[in-house]
């Protein structure tokens, strides 16, 4: 019996993963040959999905992209025993661009079958929870606080502070919610690891509600993810069922399913989408540590971040620690995509420049063309020229230059791209998505639309420029939130690196001092 | 394509009572209830208002707020178009006005045939298989024109 990986990745199902998979078992019933088809997360290697991987002994060969109509080819030439063929990769952590990672979060990720218990702890799952139950709630939080791990979602909040926040709260009910709203262009780790390895997502929020005192988490997965839902709700069924949630261990879960709002991803407009009111921003404080989701002490973290935790408590916080530059400690997703030759999850310590993800790692464009912008950070990060691509990845090092590092997601733009048009989207994208609380957000983003469409039309362009960095001023200190707040990053990114794409001439700064 | 029930006030009151007692029940409800009937029927507004005890005005708000909740019944198919930076890099702007000019209707609308409701939606974290779209929850990467022609043809039986 010869077992074949094959993802069911929903970025792998978009290019043809099933009818592939359908294919192979097909092909080999016709031929009589014995197979095992395993449905896996994704590798990550985007540009090569569908990729297959055959077993052999204790290795397993890759081929890709593979489609449907490569399948009977792939048989006639022997893959199964692994020989060559026009798609065949070889061995898969042998590819430079996965050779090249340090897979802690994603270690099993496209290796394991996501929905199975056995699977998981054979690959060291679980572990991590088992050592937070030997050394007890204090310990646990403090491996975490000295692991050094900060909030994935974007905002860089030490997890280990957040944590203890909770644990030191007062109050027999508390609660652990995920926030998997991930909704930034540009970022898909989230749903890899919900549709790859959802038990190490379970684990690391049962681990925090061991660590906090909480008996209860949500997960708030997007509807956009309609995989990575059924993939979770699977998973928690399965872990129900061994007695992992629910049973022996006093923790449980539940997914709720968002409603298409990005506001959401902001966590308490996350929590009031919980409490099933429209998804509207709180201010803060109180901080959802201590009045969060029905007003009880709430740990929320992202998806990465618990993801992260099983890692750090089964290797101890110095083993996490270990990677990093300055305060940023440990490894990052990142995600490479837009316009880029090899687009996928690229796990590494933090330090890595951006030039060497976007030219080495990813391959610059997928058109060929010259990279001319890099938005990173999601749609409320800024764009960056190749002139700031010796920006290390570091959540310091990218604010030191008007960046942010965000949920990791890198989109890369061809020399094709026009970037008042993206300035314009970015303030588009805020006043469709404002939750209309503050003034800043639902108003600024109206009239920066309307400002935008002005300097592209021609017409009184300083004057009109100088309205804009009035208004993003007005956005940036004004908002409640990071929408409204971070809004000002793409467009006065774009503004300051690309001035010739709004009708002045590089560095002509003259005319927007006229105008004031 | 997705084949709904008509509205009948007795089914609603029971997917309503499947879910009401979870708490913070509104948005799985009004999921459930789009589920069945394939938007959320304003009938049903005051029904999920009783049950949880809220104002009508409420639960109005809550369905309007989120993009997700339609008012109205939907095309036979719905084609998402990724709209957000990622797809913008690889081409989505020619994609989506392409499906405009072929379908006859702007993002957000339904063919007078009520064959096809095209929507815009903000990523589907297809992000390194760009540009992509959902057509009946079906998800598709690498769009170009080529494979955007099938999918509207493949939308309009």
């Amino acid at each position: 019996m010869t077992r074949i990986f094959i993802p069911r990745d929903s970025g792998a199902l978009a290019v043809g993963a099933e009818r592939v998979a359908r294919a192979i078992a097909a092909e080999a019933a016709a031929r009589k040959l014995p197979v095992e088809i395993v449905r896996t997360g994704s590798r990550g290697l985007y540009w090569l999905e569908p990729m297959v991987e055959v077993e052999l002994g204790e290795n397993r060969i890759a081929y890709g992209p593979v489609s449907e109509t490569d399948v009977a080819g792939l048989f006639d030439a022997g893959f199964l025993t692994g020989t060559p063929h026009p798609k065949h990769l070889g061995r898969p952590e042998r590819i430079p661009f996965l050779a090249r990672q340090t897979r802690l979060t994603f270690a099993r990720c496209g290796m394991i079958d996501p929905l199975s218990l056995d699977d998981y702890r054979a690959h060291g799952g679980y572990r991590g929870l088992d050592r937070a139950l030997s050394i007890g709630a204090a310990d646990t939080i403090d491996t975490v606080a000295k692991s050094g791990l900060r909030g994935r979602g974007g905002a860089g909040f030490p997890t280990g502070i957040k944590w203890k926040t909770v644990a030191d709260a007062a109050g027999p009910q508390k609660y652990i919610v995920c926030n998997a709203d991930e909704g930034d262009s540009g970022t898909f780790a989230d749903r890899m690891v919900m549709e790859g390895d959802p038990f190490m997502l379970i684990e690391g929020m049962t681990i925090a509600g061991f660590a906090v005192g909480a008996t209860q988490g949500f997960i708030y997965i997007r509807s956009e993810y309609p995989h990575a839902v059924a993939a979770m709700e699977a998973a928690i069924t399965a872990a129900r069922r061994a007695g992992m949630l629910g049973g022996k261990i006093a923790f449980d879960l539940e997914v709720r399913v968002g409603a298409g709002a990005y506001v959401c991803g902001e966590e308490t407009s996350l929590l009031e989408s919980l409490e099933g009111r429209r998804g509207i921003v709180r201010a803060k404080p109180p901080l959802p540590a201590h009045k969060g989701l029905f007003g009880k002490p709430t740990v929320i973290n992202n998806v990465l971040s618990f993801a992260a935790v099983p890692f750090i408590l089964a290797e101890g916080a110095q083993a996490y620690a270990d990677f990093g530059m300055g305060r940023s400690r440990g490894t990052m997703p990142i995600q490479l995509a837009g316009s880029i030759k090899h687009g996928g999850l690229f796990e590494t310590a933090f330090g890595i420049t951006l030039g060497e993800l976007v030219d080495d790692v990813g391959g610059g464009t997928a058109s060929g063309r010259p990279v001319k912008a890099v938005q990173v950070g999601g749609p409320l990060g800024a764009y960056f020229p190749r002139a700031l691509f010796d920006t290390p990845f570091d959540y310091e090092a990218f604010a030191k230059r008007d960046g942010l590092i965000g949920h990791g997601g890198v989109v890369v733009f061809d020399d094709t791209v026009d970037m008042a048009k993206q300035a314009r989207f970015a303030m588009e994208f805020c006043a469709i998505e404002s939750c209309g609380k503050c003034t800043p957000c639902r108003i600024g983003s109206t009239r920066g639309v309307e400002t935008m469409d002005r300097i592209i039309a021609g017409d009184r362009r300083a004057e009109n420029l100088a309205v804009i960095e009035d208004l993003c001023n007005t956005m940036k200190f004004g908002s409640l939130c990071a929408l409204g707040g971070f809004t000002p990053y793409p467009v006065m990114s774009a503004l300051t690196h690309f001035p010739e794409d709004f009708g002045s001439a590089p560095n002509d700064t003259p005319r927007l001092q006229a105008a004031e | 394509m997705s084949v709904h029930e008509s509205w009948s006030t007795e089914r609603a009151i029971d997917v309503i009572r499947q879910h009401a007692d979870r708490p913070g029940a509104t948005l799985p409800i009004l999921h459930a209830l789009q589920d069945v009937f394939g938007y959320v029927p304003e009938q049903a507004v005051p029904l999920v208002a009783d049950a949880l005890n809220l104002s009508r005005a409420e639960v109005h708000g809550v369905v309007t707020f989120y993009h997700d909740f339609r008012r109205e019944l939907p095309g036979r198919h719905v084609l998402k178009l990724c709209r957000a930076e990622a797809c913008q890099a690889m081409g989505s702007d020619a994609l989506a006005d392409r499906a405009e000019k072929r379908l006859g209707v702007k993002l957000g609308e339904t063919t007078p045939d009520g064959r096809v409701s095209v929507e815009a939606v903000y990523c589907l974290g297809l992000c390194a298989c760009a540009p992509s779209a959902m057509l009946d929850g079906e998800v598709v990467g690498r769009l170009d024109q080529t494979r955007l022609d099938a999918l509207l043809t493949e939308a309009q039986q």
